[in-house]
């Protein structure tokens, strides 16, 4: 018995009136934990019971303490007939089993009612004693910290990064069981929110197992999903990234200066630093154990061709010849064929598909795995390809079976931000989808199939990555999308290099991460940004990588391209190769060097689909989804040129299957790297030249879309240094990307090259115009309107060149159901899709101004198609205002007239510029060399800094970084605030930030700020208190009473919200950061006047301190600095 | 939730149709903070239709200023009134909107949400003044909405508050004002105006005659004002049970014993004197004040002898007008001949040897005056 949970009922208020003749309520309450109960007395004659009941007192199994929510029931006491339930709350206590977050919950909770929403709120306080139990066969996890953050949360470090964990729990939805036929909605929908609660506890709790056997603590990037499916089942499943991590009772960033920066020698010791993991493993074939010691080994070497072997044949050499051609094969419509052709460019972007619907049915236990499990890829159709991947793969498999360790884990990180120096090298985006049709789940308790599935696909990305010459996926995710029968599992990721150093203890700290937010607006002068970063890097590393463009080079060898890659130097350090273009699902990060600003990119695709059932039915998506993956990459692709831009973050490809149609909505947000080449522009090729009115026609559009670029540039900032490779001697005596462009360059064919292209001198992407499909695309290119003045919008975490935020926040979630009413074409439903994306954002810009200027942060739209006919659009994101002040000079700097002031600043600067890399040494603040080479894009300006960049100089930096380093320790940080201060003429200063800060206003206790981003501008995290993770179902049948399914929605989500703060609050916190809504399923019934809606919200609860009040009481130097740069990148 | 018919039906198959080819089914924003806009809060309250709200905010050119679209603005409109109708039911306890967990208002926005839900219009609160807060009254609305352009739905909201605050505050002791404030969050100027509907609500004070339709709210506001600091239980003990909305009955009472200025015929000869001979070259009308002396005083004092009798409280003001401001209008006084009239009238009845009443005649005539100064204009 190694728990008491004790509880406590104080009060109600609001309650709703019970009794018609009185008007009021006699109230009492249940308590009930388990299979125990208490009840308080009844409270007679009042809407505002004072019960002040007695402590219940629950003694329990941690066990339980952990897979069992608090379940309190007010009721209204009937002297004659059966107690009225007035409503419940249901109470997560895992927060109060972790020594580190909170102890009591305490505070006014929603009473809720699935059929009345919110009645009224009930006082109640909880505590939980725990006993300590060393049981090493214990089936509890009491203890592991659980966030939803992607990245090691704010005050914490890691200490090691074990690696992926994974779980699911299945069970029959209540709602399909026989017993609802008799039983009320208010009942069916409460066994089902109970049993989500219970699932969801069990899932964690198995989680948590699974990372003490690692040997860990916590796990980050913890993502919980409901797969609804129906009549087969209910699956509850999650993934996450275990780590260890170590509280910092300070700021302790001074601390771990040293240990950052210290030279990992003992890089190679990982296999055996890592904690031998325990043999015994747990339920069911879940592969995750001993996987520190697993990636160690991948990360010990550092030459990413060794991982290559025999892989790459097959996977790319039958896309590869075609890739860069502009409109490959669109004349053969073999199913296979875009697969195999690939999309145009985004070749590091590549997704693979693998559909098996025969497999889904054939039921394989997941024992006779691997091979198995990879088979699907034969299931294409497409002979040629399937034939060729077919050899090599199995070649793969068997190299695989030998080392066993290697064939149960997977290298898969679900975080998206990292601790500087972790990530090493981004290959792209591995993904991988498979149709199943799903299948009544016979003993829950052995999910077999579902584990089996997902193992197949996990098996796909790993060995995607390998073929990309990467030995770990980060930004990894899974996801399904389910109709009727047949469910679209899918898995996303980045193939990446990560160091080794990580995988052991080597203690990252967090806040040098917040340190090296990156000021880095334009990195025009990258090559002094480098010069001074790539040294500091070179303190911890044995090879010089600048943090700034290192994780763009290519991690595959070059020679064994695993597809044609236009492959140039990279155009910060130029020592290394960079792609062309660049696409991942992680996060920028901090320390890159980004040219301008990045904005939001969607490529929205609409498909129509035969109704069929079964087998016919998968084998239709199946086929389908190439096809919908393939244009959606070629929109991305082209909306990427359009913006002038070279890489996307934090893709996300969603696909939703209909019974009639598919669609597929990818976001991600664009932005230009300094590291890579400049995109070319969009060139527009006719196949009848020798009409005139066509060519017209043509170049019309040509110069419509050069002026878009145009704009584009200028609205996102990106001036790229152009001239550089001219005004700098290189330092590298091979030629660069000019002598290589031909080499994958096949469109710049006859046809295209009279047209003059005003945009990228070198290669333009072309498209070809061949039939009014074409035509079509571009007109969609050319429509998607401009963010309004003063808005900028992403959905990665945070914008590049903002950091000025202000404390002003408002989240929302937006929700639109639109019935498409006639019969489409693929084009006419392309056309309202991607109409009713941009309009839903149009009226978010709206509903916004008065925040301008501001950012649309972390905006995560969800689609659906709830039912035959209806498109269902959710939007999660964070409108942040951020000094305008800043912006105003931001608009002045792209102006002309700056250059002497510009030269001026850019002296002043660099002198702070190296102080200030003295000071703070290995974290460098990545800042101020890229405010300083904003100015770079002058030539006079930059002239200076040509030394830095020299190649010979960086080589010898290291000396100099001694010495500076050595002038660190001398000075002391105080130096350092002050630098800082100095470093407010910056065009992106920090202190300017700061000063906004305090201008904050106080707010009152009750407020509870919400936000899908890990942090809160201008705010320190200081504690997380918990992870939520709620799930409510609503119902009425009263819909027209409600306001219609808006009015009954919209009151739903603000119910949502509302309790999601009031548990917050109830646990102490005053925030919640990392907030998703992960589930929204709304179903109607208009003539019926029903309507019910599910809607699961996680995220951490945290408490925050406003840097102004911080301050006040922080002595120690260095925090000040940590500060100073938090306030830069949150304020 | 009760629906005073301020409500819109949103219940439409689809909220709106972007074109044939598609349309709108449910469309909803939730902001964490609540996000409520001014002009379209008002618009709601003033009973406009979500089209005409459209039609009025197209016309501002907020679309400019923004970049947005018809359909844009639609679909915001309908979104903020749907909060404004989930927010209603709180306002009508505003106590409430302060602890409440489903919307999260900053305070300053919550205090604004109040004070406008419970701003009413001078040309509506003119119609109803002084009527029974009653069904009756209610019905009668559109005939309101009619005569003063106003919505019905913002007259019925109008109304309803009128009721709500005079239901509450019927049943609380101690000061009005301070009472309406506390309870429904107001502002001091509206709390008192508050006051001064519910104490004309429950005296029923005749308002509406055509005599006294030159009067404005604010005048019949301050009059109240004058009455319920004066005359009320509370205005003379503040720890008495009795609230102030109702007058003094003991004060009622003793204003009977006033008759005597006017009964006993010395004393109204010397009462005329003594304000003759202070008036005397001071004013342009002395001699339309000395002839019209002896009527006037007969008015006031008749005025406060009859207080005792509810129907003739009722009438006090179109009293006031009859029996004093329109002789006096008619003679051309201006307000300055008026205040210096009622100043020595009230002054010299002290000096009266055989007149003892001297506490009831101050505390009846301060109230007088400043009510016929207030009331003295065209």
């Amino acid at each position: 018995m190694p728990g008491r949970l004790k509880a406590k009922i104080v009060a109600g208020r609001h309650l709703p009136v019970m009794d018609r003749a009185s008007d009021l309520t006699d109230a009492f309450v249940e308590v009930k934990f388990g299979n125990t109960t208490f009840k308080t007395d009844v409270y007679p004659k009042s809407l505002n019971p004072q019960w002040n009941s007695e402590w219940f007192k629950f003694e329990v199994d941690d066990e339980d303490l952990q897979d069992e929510p608090l379940q309190i029931t007010v009721l209204d006491h009937d002297t004659y007939s059966a107690n009225d339930a007035i409503g419940k709350v249901y109470i997560d206590i895992d927060p109060l089993l972790c020594s580190e977050a909170a102890t009591v919950i305490s505070g006014w909770l929603p009473i809720y009612d699935t059929i009345h929403g919110i009645r009224g709120e009930i006082n109640v306080l909880v505590k939980v004693d725990l006993f300590n139990d060393l049981n090493r066969f214990r089936q509890s996890s009491c203890g592991v910290k659980f966030f939803c953050t992607t990245s090691i949360p704010r005050c914490y470090r890691a200490i090691m990064v074990h690696g992926f964990v994974e779980e699911l729990v299945v069970n029959e939805d209540p709602e399909y069981q026989w017993i609802d036929r008799i039983r009320t909605p208010r009942a069916s929908n409460e066994a089902r929110q109970r049993l989500i609660f219970l699932m969801s506890g069990e899932l964690q709790r198995k989680i948590g197992l699974k990372v003490l056997e690692m040997g860990g603590n916590a796990v980050v990037g913890y993502l919980q999903c409901f797969d609804l499916e129906g009549e087969s089942g209910l699956v509850v499943r999650a993934i996450g990234t275990a780590c260890t991590l170590e509280k910092m009772s300070t700021f302790p960033a001074t601390a771990t200066h040293p240990n950052n920066s210290s030279p990992s020698k003992d890089m190679k010791d990982s296999p055996q630093a890592a904690p031998s993991t325990l043999g015994c493993r747990s339920t069911h074939s879940s592969p995750v154990h001993s996987a520190s010691s697993r990636l160690s080994q991948g990360f010990s070497i550092s030459v990413p061709t060794l991982l290559f072997s025999g892989m790459k044949p097959r996977h790319r050499s039958s896309e590869a010849p075609r890739a860069r051609q502009c409109r490959p094969g669109f004349g053969e419509e073999a199913p296979g064929v875009p697969l195999s052709s690939g999309p145009p460019t985004p070749l590091r972007a590549q997704t693979f598909s693998s559909f098996s619907p025969s497999k889904s049915y054939s039921r394989q236990s997941s024992s006779s795995d691997t091979e198995l499990s990879l088979t699907p890829k034969t299931g294409m159709g497409s002979g040629g390809s399937a034939g060729k991947e077919a050899g090599p793969l199995k070649a793969l498999l068997k190299q695989q079976t030998q080392s066993a360790l290697e064939q149960r884990e997977y290298p898969f990180f679900t975080l998206t931000i990292f601790p500087p120096g972790f990530l090493l090298h981004v290959g792209g985006v591995v993904s991988a989808r498979s149709v199943k049709l799903l299948d009544r789940i016979h003993n829950p308790d052995e999910p077999e199939t579902r584990d089996a599935w997902w193992e197949e696909i996990r098996q796909e990305i790993k060995s995607h990555a390998k073929a990309l010459g990467c030995h770990a996926v980060v930004g990894y995710s899974e996801s399904t999308s389910i109709c009727e029968e047949v469910c679209i599992l899918s898995a996303s990721g980045t193939a990446a290099i990560l160091s080794s150093r990580f995988m052991q203890d080597g203690p990252l700290d967090t806040e040098h991460r917040l340190s090296q937010q990156p000021l880095c607006v334009f990195s025009a002068g990258s090559e002094r940004v480098e010069g001074d970063m790539g040294s500091s890097a070179s303190l911890g590393f044995e090879e010089v990588v600048s943090p700034g463009c290192g994780f763009c080079h290519i991690p595959y060898d070059e020679l064994n391209i695993p597809f044609p890659a236009q492959l140039t130097y990279c155009y910060c350090c130029r020592r290394y190769k960079v792609p062309d273009v660049l696409f991942t699902t992680i996060d920028l990060p901090t320390e890159a060097n980004v040219t301008g600003k990045g904005c939001l990119i969607q490529a929205r695709l609409c498909r129509t689909k035969k109704k069929a059932q079964g087998e016919g039915n998968a084998m239709a998506i199946s086929n389908l989804l190439p096809f919908l993956e393939y244009e959606l990459h070629t929109q991305l692709m082209n909306k990427l040129k359009l913006r002038g831009m070279n890489a996307l973050f934090g893709l996300r490809i969603q696909i939703s299957v209909g019974e009639t149609m598919l669609l597929g909505l990818a976001s991600a947000t664009g932005v230009y790297l300094t590291a890579l080449p400049s995109p070319g522009g969009i060139q527009i090729a006719g196949k009848t030249p020798s009409d005139i009115t066509y060519e017209q026609h043509i170049s019309n559009m040509q110069k419509k879309i050069n002026d878009t670029i145009t704009k584009n540039k200028e609205q996102y900032e990106i001036n790229p240094p152009e001239v550089v490779e001219e005004i700098i001697g290189s330092p590298i005596p091979e030629p660069r990307q000019r002598s290589r462009l031909f080499r994958s360059h096949s469109e710049s064919s006859d046809e295209v090259s009279e047209i003059d292209l005003s945009h990228g001198k070198k290669d333009a992407f072309v498209l070809e115009i061949d039939d009014t499909d074409a035509v079509e695309d571009i007109h969609a290119l050319l429509t998607d309107s401009p963010t309004p003045a003063g808005f900028y919008s992403c959905n990665t975490e945070i914008m590049p060149g903002i950091q000025n935020w202000t404390s002003a926040i408002q989240m929302f979630t937006s929700v639109r159901v639109f019935r498409l009413n006639a019969n489409l074409t693929n084009q006419g439903l392309n056309k309202i899709f991607s109409d009713l994306c941009e309009n839903l954002l149009k009226s978010l810009y709206f509903k916004l101004r008065s925040m301008v200027p501001c950012c649309l942060c972390h905006l995560n739209f969800t689609v659906a198609i709830p039912e035959d006919e209806l498109i269902q659009v959710a939007v999660t994101a964070v409108a942040m205002s951020f000094d305008k002040e800043q912006t105003l000079e931001n608009g002045k700097r792209s102006g002309e007239k700056t250059l002497i002031k510009a030269i001026t600043e850019n002296d002043e600067q660099l002198q702070f510029n190296l102080e200030l890399n003295a000071e703070t040494s290995s974290p460098n603040p990545l800042g101020s060399p890229k405010g300083l080479s904003e100015v770079g894009s002058h030539p006079s300006a930059r002239a200076p800094s040509v030394d830095y960049s020299s190649f010979a100089d960086r080589c010898s930096s290291w000396i100099e970084q001694l010495k500076l380093k050595a002038h660190t320790i001398r000075r002391g940080s105080v130096k350092t605030t002050s630098s800082m201060e100095k470093a407010s003429p910056l065009p992106e200063g920090r202190s300017r930030s700061l000063r906004s800060n305090r201008s904050y206003s106080g707010s009152s206790v009750a407020v509870v700020k919400m936000t899908p981003l890990s942090f809160i501008p201008g705010a320190k995290i200081i504690k997380y208190l918990g992870i939520i993770n709620m799930f409510f179902i609503r119902e009425t049948s009263s819909l027209r009473e409600e306001g219609g399914v808006s009015g009954f929605l919209h009151t739903f989500i603000a119910e949502v919200f509302a309790m999601v703060r009031a548990h917050v609050a109830a646990l102490g916190g005053n925030a919640v950061v990392s907030y998703s809504m992960k589930e929204c399923v709304f179903m109607e019934n208009p003539n019926k006047n029903q309507a019910q809606c599910l809607i699961n919200v996680s995220g951490d609860a945290v408490i925050f301190v406003r840097e102004s009040e911080l301050e006040l009481t922080s002595v120690q130097p260095q925090s000040a600095t940590t500060q100073t740069s938090n306030g830069g990148e949150g304020t | 939730m009760r629906l005073h018919g301020t409500h819109i039906k949103l219940t439409e198959r689809s909220l709106y149709s972007v074109d044939v080819k598609m349309s709108v089914e449910l469309d909803v924003f939730v902001g964490n903070t609540t996000i409520m806009d001014k002009e379209v809060y008002q618009l709601w309250l003033n009973g406009y239709t979500v089209n005409d709200a459209v039609k009025v905010r197209i016309e501002g050119g907020v679309m400019e200023e923004c970049e947005a679209s018809a359909e844009v603005l639609l679909s915001d409109t309908m979104d903020q009134y749907r909060t404004f109708q989930m927010c209603e039911r709180l306002l009508h306890h505003p106590a409430k909107l302060a602890n409440q967990l489903l919307f999260q208002i900053p305070p300053d926005r919550q205090a604004m949400l109040i004070e406008r839900y419970y701003a009413f219009d001078d040309s509506f609160v003119r119609e109803v003044l002084g009527k029974k807060l009653s069904k009756g009254t209610k019905k009668d609305l559109d005939d309101v909405s009619i005569k003063t352009g106003i919505t019905l739905k913002s007259c019925r909201r109008q109304f309803d508050n009128f009721k709500r605050v005079f239901k509450v505050v019927e049943e609380l002791k101690g000061p009005l004002v301070e009472n309406i404030r506390q309870h429904f969050l107001l502002p001091d100027q509206l709390a008192r105006d508050y006051a001064a509907i519910v104490f004309f609500a429950n005296h029923r004070f005749e308002t509406g005659k055509k005599k006294l339709q030159y009067l404005t709210f604010q005048d019949f506001a301050f009059c109240a004002g004058q009455l319920i600091n004066n005359w009320t239980v509370g205005a003379v003990d503040n720890m008495m049970e009795d609230m102030d909305v109702d007058l003094d009955k003991e004060f009622l009472q003793d204003l009977k014993d006033l008759k005597i200025l006017i009964t006993d015929k010395d004393l109204l000869d010397q009462h005329k004197n003594l304000v003759c001979t202070a008036l005397r070259g001071k004013t342009n009308v002395f001699n339309e004040m000395e002839a019209n002396f002896k009527n006037l005083s007969r008015g006031l004092v008749n005025i406060a002898a009859k207080l005792i009798n509810a129907k003739d409280v009722r009438d006090f003001f179109i009293d006031l007008v009859e029996k004093f401001i329109e002789p006096c209008r008619s003679d051309k006084l201006t307000s300055i001949d008026v205040n210096l009239y009622l100043t020595h009238y009230t002054n010299s009845a002290h000096i009266l040897d055989t007149f003892k009443h001297h506490a009831v005649w101050t505390r009846y005539m301060g109230v007088i005056k400043s009510c016929i100064l207030r009331m003295y204009h065209d």
